[in-house]
């Protein structure tokens, strides 16, 4: 997966200048569910009678964040590095080598998985909103919606993965793959040394949803 | 680190069981997520019994058994805060988005 140009229409220069509005991004074309109004119109309704406050579920749903995790994209990722032909697979069509461990959906249809390498690291964002592949990754983190990790990632992604706790050595590069509507990206993080007598299941638990974003290197 | 996932949720067995993959708890959608927050954060301010929630949600999966389950939960949800009357039904329809919001 090196070749930017396959991707585009989703690279920077085009999704900055022709696709600057969600419009163009594909959202608005997405329907609401009258289940997913419902849900929102009870929020609306409990918050505005002083129940609790937007805050106390931004944090409830943080917890989920945390703990039902990225499973099903640890899976994806500890198949590929145990399998050689699975892993070729997932990097010529993500969508559907991730089908074929049975994880797929709205969220997740049209997956393109990155791999990062000695000299590679990639890094994911959704520039303009919170596009993420929920059937992989679980839910978003928090601070993957945050306006400041959208813009920086892009600007000075070197400089705000430090910040992250994550230092990439000078000599490799970063790449910024821009998730929307249409395709979200999914990095494979390298295998971490020593981990030769792990069985996949064991690999599995130690592939982290950081690690699957870009913004951690295992 | 967070707390972990409370009890009340992963003890439920049965038809309200979480649906789960591999033993795992998933969610398809951030909303599903949401309206679980939402009655846990509800019945946590009302002080409630978590059964305030389980029996309508058991109410809810019996009602519709072939419905998928967070609509099911979205449906108990919904007949709890009627229920309690902190909402009319009128007052839910007035607040339904008719588009997501940005973020």
């Amino acid at each position: 997966m090196s070749d930017h140009g396959d991707h585009a229409g989703h690279d920077h220069a085009d999704h900055h200048h022709a696709d600057h509005d969600h419009a163009g991004h594909g959202h608005r074309a997405e329907p609401l569910a009258p289940v997913e109004a419902r849900v929102a119109a009870i929020e609306t309704v409990l918050i505005e009678h002083g129940m609790f406050d937007a805050e106390m579920l931004d944090g409830i749903v943080e917890n989920f964040e945390h703990n039902l995790g990225p499973l099903n994209g640890a899976k994806v990722v500890a198949r590929a590095w145990v399998d050689p032909e699975y892993r070729k697979r997932l990097l010529a069509d993500g969508t559907a080598a991730i089908a074929e461990l049975g994880f797929g959906g709205a969220e997740g249809d049209h997956m393109v998985v990155v791999e990062n390498t000695p000299d590679v690291h990639n890094l994911v964002v959704c520039t303009l909103c919170s596009c993420y592949p929920w059937p992989t990754l679980g839910l978003p983190p928090t601070w993957y919606k945050a306006p400041a990790y959208r813009s920086r990632a892009v600007r000075e992604p070197r400089t705000l993965l430090a910040e992250m706790g994550t230092p990439i050595p000078d000599g490799v590069e970063i790449r910024v793959w821009d998730s929307s509507a249409e395709v979200r990206y999914l990095v494979l993080p390298e295998r971490p040394a020593a981990t030769e007598d792990l069985s996949e299941a064991e690999l599995a638990t130690h592939v982290t949803r950081d690690s699957m974003i870009g913004v951690e290197r295992l | 680190m967070t707390a972990p996932i409370p009890d009340a949720l992963t003890s439920m067995d049965g038809p309200t069981a979480l649906p789960r993959d591999n033993g795992e708890l998933v969610f398809a959608a951030p909303w599903e997520g949401r309206a679980v927050a939402l009655a846990l954060a509800l019945v946590e301010r009302l002080d409630l019994p978590w059964d305030a929630f389980r029996l309508r949600l058991i109410d809810a999966i019996a009602d519709d058994p072939e419905r998928p389950y967070y609509e099911s939960w979205a449906a108990a949800l919904e007949a709890l805060v009627l229920g309690l009357e902190l909402a009319t039904p009128d007052a839910l329809a007035k607040a339904t988005p008719t588009e997501r919001s940005p973020l």
